[in-house]
């Protein structure tokens, strides 16, 4: 715990001075390639923004208009069987489509249940041990402009399932109910 | 599909606005949507310019291909159609680094690079390729050694062991990620029968 603290805290400086030094020894004009690397960075940041408009503003309708929870409690007779505490199956749904939204319902389910319930682990689990699937898809494709998403959303989303899954496993092991 | 999909979206929600009355609430969320877009758009320019000035420096200095080196063995069962050596297992490498330290400020960055390396070898037509979604899959499950922001909400609420849960989701993550690797093969797998790609 400790150890992972600290490698986190001094990753990155590390990693800076790693760079920095390694490219003065090649003799690699370094600012002079920053600066040409940090453009990029500008041009990417800009046309991220129409992919995301439209994905944001469409996930909010959804969200705002009452379908979502329109179709979660539909959803939740399926998922409830497999033993998953029904607290949770809007965050397992909310999960892969929101960050900032499954965010909202993990704070929410900790300051009810309490972080030491199994509800609050398991919660804190499934935030933790999955990516935003459809931020991660809408930013890595749109960066690059590619239009057509291919398989690549029906694999996150069902590898989202699985780490739901084994969340509730893992939790269930480790901790007990 | 994402076309499909993003209809799909608007559209259920408009029809639902007016059977639920919530049009106002809908109004409301479609400018919060595009505002938060733009702002998550503007904050990442700050941690793109950085992190793809260094990693720029990284590149030319050869680190980077040094690190696709490290990465061979287990890349070349993973990006099959990644030449080995190539800068993309460098930023690919880096990235997944980035994600398990919880660093999604660092990742993202070298996650769109990885990307962009990809699409070159794709012959930049604006359909994904085979390790595209490979790779996209590795991030959607990411194995996460720190999830920070909840180790914090955790603190917030007086958590007798706020870090308790790090062991849970480094395996959750793990078993996630080797499953969406196996996913994902089986996707290929099934396309290559129909005689696509």
């Amino acid at each position: 715990m400790h150890v992972i603290q600290f490698l986190s805290l001094w990753l990155i400086p590390t990693l800076i001075a790693c760079i920095l030094l390694h490219g003065t020894y090649k003799r690699v004009p370094t600012y002079e390639a920053f600066v040409e690397g940090g453009k990029e960075g500008i041009q990417i940041a800009f046309s991220l923004i129409p992919y995301l408009v439209g994905m944001l503003v469409a996930v909010s309708v959804f969200r705002a208009s009452g379908a979502l929870d329109f179709f979660i409690s539909y959803i939740k007779p399926f998922i409830v069987p497999l033993g998953l505490p029904s607290e949770v199956v809007p965050l397992a749904i909310i999960r892969p489509i929101s960050g900032t939204a499954s965010l909202g319902i993990v704070t929410d389910l900790i300051a009810t249940y309490g972080p030491d319930s199994f509800i609050g682990r398991l919660a804190s689990t499934i935030q933790g041990s999955t990516e935003t699937t459809l931020y991660v898809l809408t930013v890595y494709f749109g960066a690059v402009g590619i239009r057509k998403m291919g398989d690549a959303l029906k694999v996150g989303l069902l590898a989202d399932f699985v780490s739901f899954i084994v969340s509730f496993v893992v939790v269930l092991w480790m901790f007990g109910k | 599909m994402v076309n499909l999909i993003w209809v799909a979206l608007l559209i259920i929600g408009l029809v639902f606005a007016t059977i639920n009355g919530t049009i106002k609430d809908v109004n409301e969320a479609m400018f919060q949507g595009a505002k938060e877009a733009v702002t998550i758009s503007i904050g990442l320019i700050s941690v793109l310019v950085f992190w793809l000035g260094l990693m720029k420096i990284a590149e030319q200095s050869g680190l980077l291909s040094f690190f696709a080196r490290l990465f061979r063995p287990i890349a070349k069962k993973i990006f099959p159609e990644v030449p080995p050596d190539h800068p993309a297992l460098g930023y690919i490498l880096s990235n997944m680094i980035a994600n398990m330290f919880g660093l999604g400020n660092a990742a993202t960055p070298l996650g769109i690079k990885a990307m962009e390396q990809l699409k070159q070898l794709n012959g930049q037509t604006d359909e994904p390729s085979r390790s595209m979604i490979t790779f996209v899959a590795l991030n959607t499950a990411s194995i996460t050694l720190i999830p920070a922001t909840v180790i914090s909400i955790r603190m917030t609420y007086q958590s007798a062991s706020p870090g308790e849960i790090i062991g849970t989701t480094f395996v959750a993550s793990l078993i996630a990620t080797i499953s969406a690797i196996m996913i994902d093969r089986a996707f290929y797998i099934r396309r290559r029968k129909k005689g696509g790609l």
